[in-house]
């Protein structure tokens, strides 16, 4: 993994936390609404066709979904 | 404008609701009850002799000049300090008048040199004038009074003297320094007519005392016993022109008062309506920039960043970089592209700048200084309320009666602004401070907060929460306010969180280090105290958690029904001259101008439409994205105009790899600096004195900036950045930023109603400016929030990663101070110098003397970024474990140590929080040594010409 994907990685599972206290269900499309309106395409393709491993689960709950609806 | 001096009424206007009709010399005039005689005179055209009195200033009814007479009253009372009565009959020029008056005038020039023709008052002398008026010819007592005469200047200030034998004792600057400034520097030593003006203690000067050096005592001072020095040196201006500071989000306005091209002095302008004729010492006397000799204003190439720089034309300047872009958007396309608007220039150039990115490079990778400040409150205050921008203007804070100030320092940032505070506040407002530095506001002359709560950097979320839940267990919550105006649901949602136990002071004391029964108090105070009003600063939005708080600030104020009328309200202290501008001016990579997203199609067409061009529907990179991509291939151009971002952006040592990595780097700026060192194209940049243009302060008032003189580099920033778009085949057409500001108010809502000659006319106007609010809005929200109901956030405590261990134990904060600004590129190359000549850190005398430090020691700062040294000195205004410091100063790069860590919502960098160990050094590290090499290399320019 180059330090970008460390670094988006980092930034989703941020994101993801916050939106944590939410309930998991709202907070994995919270997650995903915030990375369509704030990453560039480029970030989010590098997310999407990166190693998800260290994703928290809302976190991968989001890419998931972004996968299916880009 | 020719020269006139600003006009003086002599009292301070009085707002009531009665009406009050009277006779002065024969004249009806009506006035509102409770103005001075004085000032009813002077306002109808008939101006009575004084010299104790200046309408900035409570009456004081010392001199004696200004007597008159008064039908059925007995003697001749002072008419500054007599109301005005219905029916009353006043005479102010009658022979006994004229006699009276002679006499005193006799008694003070006795004791004044008459050396009016060398004197440099330069005849902008009030005693002169009031001679003159009382007709003074002769002096009975001689003009040997040995009380004053004789006596040697004070010149230790950089900017004013005070020379005591001018000095007539009306005291005119002590009250200054206490009700305008409201620092109490000054005082009257003796009595009588041995009296004299003292700064501090008897061995003080005015720069080894408390003065903070803001003006306020020369501005009042009726002759030249207080008097700038620039007057001295250049002579009495001979025109002014009214301007806008370029300094801090205060944004007061001045008097630019010229004699031919040369800037004799800026005095603030009495009908500034941010600062009501205050200032401090930047916007005051800190404008030598200008004219420094290190300002570069030729342009300048070069192939690669170890070559040395080379002068050219602007035409050679302006090819080599279009052909560079074009090249590169050939090659890697438009996303490989972007810029950086700066918070310093005007709304217009912010304007051009996000254009040039979107429209003539084809990215939305635009981005400003304000993500390293304060986009946690664009991103907060539009989720919470509906728009991005405080809720009241600054004379909203003379109706508050509590003051919660949270991780702002107002009276080193905002010092003007700090001031009316302050005044409110010796009038009996109480004040809350949350902020783990003791700041000067917690106990300065006359006011000591009620509570402050000293927390441990990085816990801001977790001390709301704790105040919302002390609000809502308690039952101090206004619910009527909530049901009418937010959405229930979502408030009992956020109620039910906050009332959790868990988030109970005393549990989460442990983590924030608060007393648990001081911050009840301090919530029962801001619920209950009446007009409870929030400011806010960079304390609170550079953190981590900077979005989160700022949305835990916005509930709070819904919750207790403090937003929508004067007294109230959440205020983000903006940082820089312009950063409400530049963030309103769509320089966010997914925002258009007035806070559209650029996925919204409706308004992306407008904007198509206006530009003729297509614009990329996704958001572009942020700034820290941007230095990503650059390591990684992707990006490979930036323009960046006013902006150092080498030395203003965290992690010194990824920026600069980042920088490194760029193909073409295009700095546009008044200095070489320290960004400089990585790029390829410098495009010398003009000062706020050289161009037209706006400026929007943190209240959201829109101001008009105006030429003064001619650009040293020949062009106005807007004109550079259009010649570069014309190089790139854009075709622009802009002859002044007045069409700048029309296309601005065509595609942006909020902007509809400002136009430039609007301003010319009305000098300034708060928006939303449109067909809902015609003149503007000084207090948003009166009617309801502009997203419908007000929206609470549910905002959890979520730590910053960036932990204190063995290695790192102490938590670093970082802040600024008065007398510089920011990375400090101007006032470092101003007589500012002498208050804050370098860096250092602030450390508690337990942690100090663990270190074995002592006083101006050097000392390492590491962290696990990077490394630097500094001085330290030891204080207890900041707790145990906690370090502070400033980052003025590029020798100390006080960057090279914060970390990546960013705000969640925006990547806003988490300044105020870096685990650091400190330990005795014997001198600067060795990067600082390496770069300071570097720096010398990368700024050499080719075949120098000589000076
Ligand atoms: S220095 Fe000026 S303002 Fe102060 S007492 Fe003397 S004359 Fe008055
Ligand atoms: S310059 Fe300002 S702070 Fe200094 S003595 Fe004058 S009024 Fe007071
Ligand atoms: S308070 Fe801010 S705007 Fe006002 S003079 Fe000082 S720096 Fe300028
Ligand atoms: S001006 Fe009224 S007493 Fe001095």
């Amino acid at each position: 993994m180059s330090g970008t994907q460390d670094r988006l990685v980092y930034m989703a599972n941020q994101i993801a936390r916050n939106f944590a206290v939410q309930g998991e269900a709202v907070a994995i499309a919270a997650t995903a609404r915030h990375i369509l309106d704030f990453w560039d395409p480029r970030m989010r393709e590098a997310i999407l066709a990166g190693d998800r491993a260290g994703l928290s689960d809302i976190a991968a709950g989001a890419i998931a979904r972004l996968q299916a609806s880009p | 404008m020719g020269y006139e001096p600003q006009a003086d009424f002599g009292t301070p206007e009085v707002r009531a609701d009665t009406q009050v009709t009277l006779t002065i010399d024969g004249r009806s005039v009506t006035v509102p009850a409770g103005t001075s005689v004085m000032r009813a005179a002077t306002t109808s055209g008939g101006a009575i002799p004084s010299l104790c009195a200046t309408d900035s200033l409570a009456a004081f009814g010392s001199c004696r000049m200004c007597l008159v007479e008064v039908e059925g009253m007995r003697g001749t009372p002072a008419s500054c300090t007599t109301p005005v009565a219905q029916d009353m009959i006043v005479r102010t020029q009658t022979p006994r008048l004229e006699k009276l008056r002679r006499g005193v005038m006799e008694l003070y020039i006795s004791d004044h040199p008459l050396d009016c023709l060398t004197c440099s008052a330069n005849n902008d002398c009030e005693l002169q004038d009031t001679a003159a008026e009382v007709g003074l010819r002769d002096v009975r007592y001689g003009y040997a009074g040995a009380h004053h005469l004789g006596q040697q200047p004070d010149l230790s200030n950089p900017y004013f003297l005070f020379a005591p034998d001018k000095c007539i004792v009306c005291s005119r600057c002590v009250r200054a320094c206490d009700e305008v400034q409201g620092t109490l520097a000054l005082s009257v030593e003796g009595r009588g007519f041995a009296s004299k003006i003292s700064a501090g203690q008897r061995a003080d000067d005015f720069l080894s005392s408390d003065c903070v050096s803001c003006g306020a005592c020369v501005q009042a001072c009726p002759t030249s016993a207080l008097m700038e020095k620039s007057v001295k040196e250049h002579g009495k201006p001979e025109r002014a022109v009214i301007t806008t500071c370029a300094y801090c989000g205060v944004g007061c306005t001045f008097r630019a008062e010229m004699r031919g091209e040369q800037l004799v002095r800026m005095v603030p302008w009495k009908d500034g309506k941010a600062n009501r004729g205050h200032s401090c010492v930047k916007g005051r006397f800190a404008w030598g920039y200008a004219h420094h000799q290190d300002r570069i204003t030729t342009p300048m190439i070069r192939e690669s960043v170890d070559q040395p720089w080379r002068e050219v034309s602007w035409d050679e300047a302006l090819a080599f970089t279009a052909g560079r872009i074009s090249a590169i958007k050939a090659q890697h396309g438009a996303r490989a592209l972007g810029g950086i608007t700066s918070s310093r220039c005007t709304n217009e150039e912010t304007f051009l700048v996000q254009k040039l990115v979107r429209a003539g490079f084809g990215s939305n990778n635009v981005d400003t200084c304000a993500r390293v400040c304060h986009s946690p409150t664009g991103y907060g205050l539009k989720t919470t309320f509906g728009t991005s921008a405080g809720t009241q203007d600054f004379d909203s804070v003379m109706d508050a009666d509590v003051i919660l100030v949270i991780g702002a320092n107002p009276t080193d940032a905002h010092p003007v602004f700090a001031s009316r505070m302050k005044r409110r506040l010796r009038q009996g407002a109480q004040l809350i401070v949350i902020d783990p530095r003791r700041i000067d506001l917690v106990r300065s002359p006359h006011v000591q907060a009620a509570h402050h709560l000293p927390l441990q950097p990085g816990t801001n979320v977790a001390v709301l929460t704790a105040m919302a839940h002390v609000i809502v267990t308690e039952g101090l919550a206004d619910e009527d306010f909530v049901r009418d105006r937010c959405d229930w649901d979502e408030y009992q949602d956020w109620a039910r969180f906050v009332s959790d136990p868990q988030h109970s002071p005393e549990f989460l004391e442990a983590v924030t280090k608060v007393p648990a029964a001081e911050l009840r108090a301090a919530a029962r105070l801001y619920a209950t105290g009446g007009n409870g009003a929030i400011y806010y600063g960079l304390g609170v939005t550079e953190h981590s958690q900077g979005s989160s708080t700022v949305m835990a600030i916005a509930n709070l104020a819904m919750a207790t029904g403090n937003i929508g009328r004067p007294g109230v309200g959440v205020n983000p202290l903006r940082g820089q001259n312009n950063v409400q501008g530049a963030c309103d001016m769509g320089s966010f990579p997914h925002e258009l101008s007035g806070y559209r997203h650029i996925s919204d199609g409706a308004t992306r067409t407008m904007f198509e439409q206006d530009w003729g061009v297509a614009l990329d529907p996704e958001p572009g990179l942020r700034i820290p994205n941007m230095l990503d991509a650059a390591v990684d291939g992707t990006f490979k151009a930036i323009y960046i105009q006013g902006e150092d971002i080498l030395q203003s952006d965290p992690n010194t040592h990824h920026v600069a790899a980042g920088l490194a990595a760029m193909d073409c780097v295009i700095v546009h700026d008044l200095f070489l600096n320290e960004t400089a060192n990585y790029a390829h194209v410098f495009l010398p940049g003009s000062t706020f004195l050289e161009k037209n243009g706006t400026f929007t302060n943190a209240e959201r008032r829109i101001q008009p900036v105006r030429k003064v003189m001619e650009p040293a580099n020949g062009l106005e920033d807007w004109q550079v950045t259009q010649a570069l778009a014309n190089a790139l085949g854009l075709g622009w057409a802009y002859t002044h930023p007045a069409q700048i500001l029309d296309e601005i108010a065509r595609l942006t809502p909020t902007f509809a109603g400002v136009s430039w000659d609007r301003l010319e006319r009305e000098a300034s106007l708060q928006w939303p400016v449109n067909d809902q609010f015609p003149d503007g809005a000084p207090v948003m929200y009166v009617d309801g929030f502009v997203r419908g109901k007000g929206h609470f956030v549910v905002t959890d405590y979520v730590p910053t990663d960036e932990k204190t261990g063995p290695r790192y134990p102490l938590l670093l904060t970082t802040g600024r101070i008065l007398s510089q600004y920011n990375v400090g590129a101007q006032t470092r190359r101003t007589a500012n110098t002498a208050w804050h000549p370098e860096d250092v850190l602030e450390i508690h005398p337990l942690d100090a003397e663990n270190r074995g430090l002592k006083e101006g020691d050097w000392a390492r700062l590491a962290s696990r970024t990077g490394e630097t040294s500094l001085r330290v000195s030891v204080t207890d205004r900041v707790a145990p474990g906690v370090v502070y410091t400033t980052f003025h100063h590029p020798e100390t790069q006080a960057n090279v140590v914060t970390t990546d860590y960013s705000d969640w919502a925006t990547n806003c960098p988490e300044y105020k929080v870096t685990a650091v160990q400190v330990t005795p050094s014997n001198g600067p590290s060795d990067w600082q040594e390496d770069y300071a090499g570097l720096t010398a290399r990368s700024r050499r320019i080719a075949a120098e010409p000589a000076e």
